[in-house]
This record gives structure tokens, C-alpha cells and sequence, in this order.
């Protein structure tokens, strides 16, 4: 399954999922009231530390990172501007720092685990009806596809650069969207044919 | 069996949501330089093709698996890290866009299907969008309110063409397949 899961052990692996959820909750909270520079260095390095307690090259996982340094730079500079260095740099650090703390719970997290420790929020749904095995369905429906679609697309990509292509890709969405439809159509048939959803086996 | 058959479309349009993000050659090269990601105009389609319910559960559900762990967010990004960035608001907005997209869809049913499209993505698919994701943004960067609207202003044009791309792919897909947009009497 496509996840950001890292395969391999550490004391977070370890740890609960349901604590890890919680302290996660505890401490975006807490960071987001911090004002003082040294407190929101002290923890961006705190979470800078449990990176690097994670594995021999746990600091590797710090450059999920990366696609939010253009932004924080922006916001810097906007910062700079308007109102005082240090204000930018403590906003700047506590961005970082959410962001870094909530990757290590999915880093170390399995996908499984998690929506079993979700499982029991999910039980006020029914009261509209919604049954949580349907919820269950629904993800593993889209996650298988989700990667069909993106095969669909790509051939539908490469067949239109062999008939020289052109700059409107966006054409491509209405054969990719009709095929999506027509693939529903028969897993929803598929799905009836075998009793619908309230007749699958308890484990999907 | 309907309920089923609903279960299987939002779980589509999830995916389509997600296949949108997946492929950066649909990133659309304009607004010097600012990454526009395909991915609001999946949110767009999912208001316009399911209407206003299924159209936000399909967005949930896609949000719920990016929380999950699943990177299925455009360029990669997934986990639970993406929620406390500075774009959180619109993802936020994003099941609240879906909703107001798909119910202006069935306000404007009287209408052509490509006008009724397009008016719902602009208002559902932006104005609502980015009244979540300012102020969301604001809050995440301590930023004025002001300040935070200016720094996003970039995106709007990239936006207005992703909303005219939905209601013309709205048109053809129900052209080509009748009965494909259930929210509108024409599709």
C-alpha cells in the first residue's frame, strides 16, 4: 500500500498509536501559544532530536521538510516587513515544528493501526446511517483506485503524444473521468452482485 | 443497492481527486512560476458531478486518507504534517468548497450546464475555498489577515481557469456519457 510508513523499528514504533495521537494533540496546542524565540528553538531542536534518535539515518526523514521552505522563506520576508524579525522567525519555527512532529506520528505509524485507533470515532456516523465497514470499503476502494487512474491517464498521455500531442493536456481529463465512471459502474454492479457492501466479509 | 452505488462514486471521485495530484505534468505552467496543482479542480468536479453531499464526502474521504499517511497530496506530501502547515485552511475549505459547489450545481439547474458549472466552481471552488484558507494562513503565520490575502492573490488566476477547465469538462464528459452529472436535469 502506498504510504508514507517507515519500514523498520525505533521506541516510537513502539509507542502507542493512541498516545502518539494524543501527545501529538497535547503539543500542537502547547506550540501554538508560545511566543519566545528560545522556547520555539528549544522545540524545533526537541523535534530535531527525535528525528535523529529514530534510526542511524534518522535525520534523512528531516527533507519531508522541504517542499514548505519556499513558503516559510515568504513568510519571513512578509514578516520582515510588516512587523519584526523575531515575530517571523518564532512563526517560522513553530510551522516547522508542528509540521516535523506530526510527520514523525505518520512516519512511525502503520495506516492499519491507525484506522483501528480512529475505529471508535468513527461510531457516531452511525447515528446518519453511515456504517464504519462502509467507511472501511470506501478507503479501500479509493486506494486501489487511485493507481488505476493513474495508469489510465498515463497511456491516455502517451497515445496522445504519439498522435503528436499538444499543449491542451486537459483534454485528457474527459476520456480519463468517462473511464473512471464506466470502472464504477462495474464495481458497483460487481459489489450488488455479491450482496452489496452490508453482505462483503467482515474484513475487507 | 443505490447506497452502494453512491459509496463506489465517492470513493471515484477521491481517486480522480487523488490521480489529479499524482501527476505533475498537469500542473498547469502559468502565474510566473506559482505551482498550480490540478488537485482544487478534483474538488470542483467532485461539487459539480455528485452535488453537494456526496461531492463533500468524496473530499473527506480523500482528505482522511492523506491523514492516514498516503502522499497523496500533489507533489508527494501525505501524513498528518500537512495539517499543521501554513495551507491548512484550505484544506479545511476543501469539503466546504465541494458542498457549496455541488448545491449552487442544483440551485442553477434551470440554467445551461456549462454557465451552472462554471458559477459554481468559481464561487464554491474559490470564494469559499479561500475564505478558509486565508484566515487559516493567517492564523498558522501570525500574519495580518491583509497580508495573508496578498500572498495568495497569485493563485487566483490559475483558480479561475481551473473552475473554466471543470465546466467544460463537465460539459463534454455529459456530453459523451448522458446521465454522468446526476446533479443537473441535462447531464
Amino acid at each position: 500500500m502506498i504510504s508514507l510508513y517507515l519500514e523498520q523499528q525505533s521506541w516510537l514504533h513502539r509507542l502507542p498509536t493512541s498516545a502518539k495521537l494524543i501527545a501529538l494533540a497535547l503539543s500542537s496546542v502547547a506550540l501554538l501559544t508560545v511566543a519566545s524565540p528560545w522556547i520555539m528553538l528549544a522545540a524545533l531542536l526537541g523535534a530535531i532530536l527525535i528525528y535523529l534518535s529514530l534510526a542511524p539515518q534518522g535525520w534523512r526523514h528531516l527533507s519531508a521538510a522541504r517542499p514548505l521552505i519556499p513558503f516559510l522563506l515568504a513568510i519571513l520576508v512578509i514578516h520582515y516587513f510588516t512587523d519584526t524579525l523575531v515575530e517571523g522567525c518564532v512563526s517560522l519555527g513553530r510551522l516547522l515544528t508542528l509540521f516535523l512532529i506530526a510527520n514523525l506520528v505518520t512516519l512511525t505509524t502503520r495506516m492499519n493501526d491507525m484506522i483501528n485507533t480512529l475505529q471508535p470515532c468513527f461510531k457516531p456516523l452511525q447515528l446518519f446511517g453511515i456504517q464504519p465497514r462502509s467507511l472501511a470499503l470506501a478507503i479501500a476502494l479509493m486506494i486501489r483506485f487511485a493507481p488505476v487512474l493513474a495508469k489510465v491517464l498515463e497511456s491516455l498521455d502517451e497515445a496522445w503524444r504519439a498522435r503528436g500531442g499538444g499543449k491542451q493536456k486537459w483534454r485528457l481529463l474527459v476520456p480519463l473521468i468517462i473511464q473512471g465512471i464506466t470502472l464504477s459502474e462495474h464495481v458497483a454492479d460487481a459489489l450488488a452482485a455479491r450482496g452489496g457492501s452490508a453482505g462483503l466479509n467482515k474484513r475487507i | 443497492m443505490n447506497r452502494d452505488r453512491s459509496l463506489v462514486q465517492i470513493a471515484l471521485y477521491a481517486a480522480i481527486i487523488a490521480a489529479l495530484g499524482l501527476l505533475p505534468k498537469f500542473n498547469i505552467p502559468l502565474a510566473g512560476g506559482v505551482p498550480i496543482t490540478a488537485q482544487t479542480l478534483g474538488l470542483m468536479l467532485a461539487g459539480i458531478m455528485l452535488g453537494p453531499v456526496r461531492g463533500a464526502l468524496s473530499v473527506l474521504l480523500f482528505l482522511f486518507v492523506v491523514a492516514l499517511g498516503a502522499p497523496l497530496l500533489a507533489g508527494g506530501r501525505g501524513g498528518l504534517g500537512v495539517f499543521a502547515g501554513p495551507t491548512v485552511g484550505f484544506l479545511v475549505g476543501f469539503p466546504v468548497a465541494a458542498f457549496v459547489t455541488g448545491w449552487l450545481m442544483q440551485q442553477l439547474r434551470q440554467n445551461q450546464l456549462f454557465i451552472a458549472a462554471l458559477i459554481a466552481s468559481v464561487c464554491g471552488g474559490i470564494i469559499v475555498l479561500y475564505l478558509f484558507g486565508v484566515p487559516g494562513m493567517a492564523l498558522m503565520t501570525s500574519l495580518t489577515f491583509g497580508a495573508a490575502a496578498k500572498a495568495i492573490l497569485v493563485f487566483i488566476p490559475g483558480d479561475l481557469i481551473k473552475a473554466l477547465i471543470a465546466a467544460l469538462l463537465a460539459r463534454a464528459i455529459s456530453r459523451a456519457k448522458p446521465g454522468s452529472v446526476p446533479s443537473h436535469p441535462a447531464g
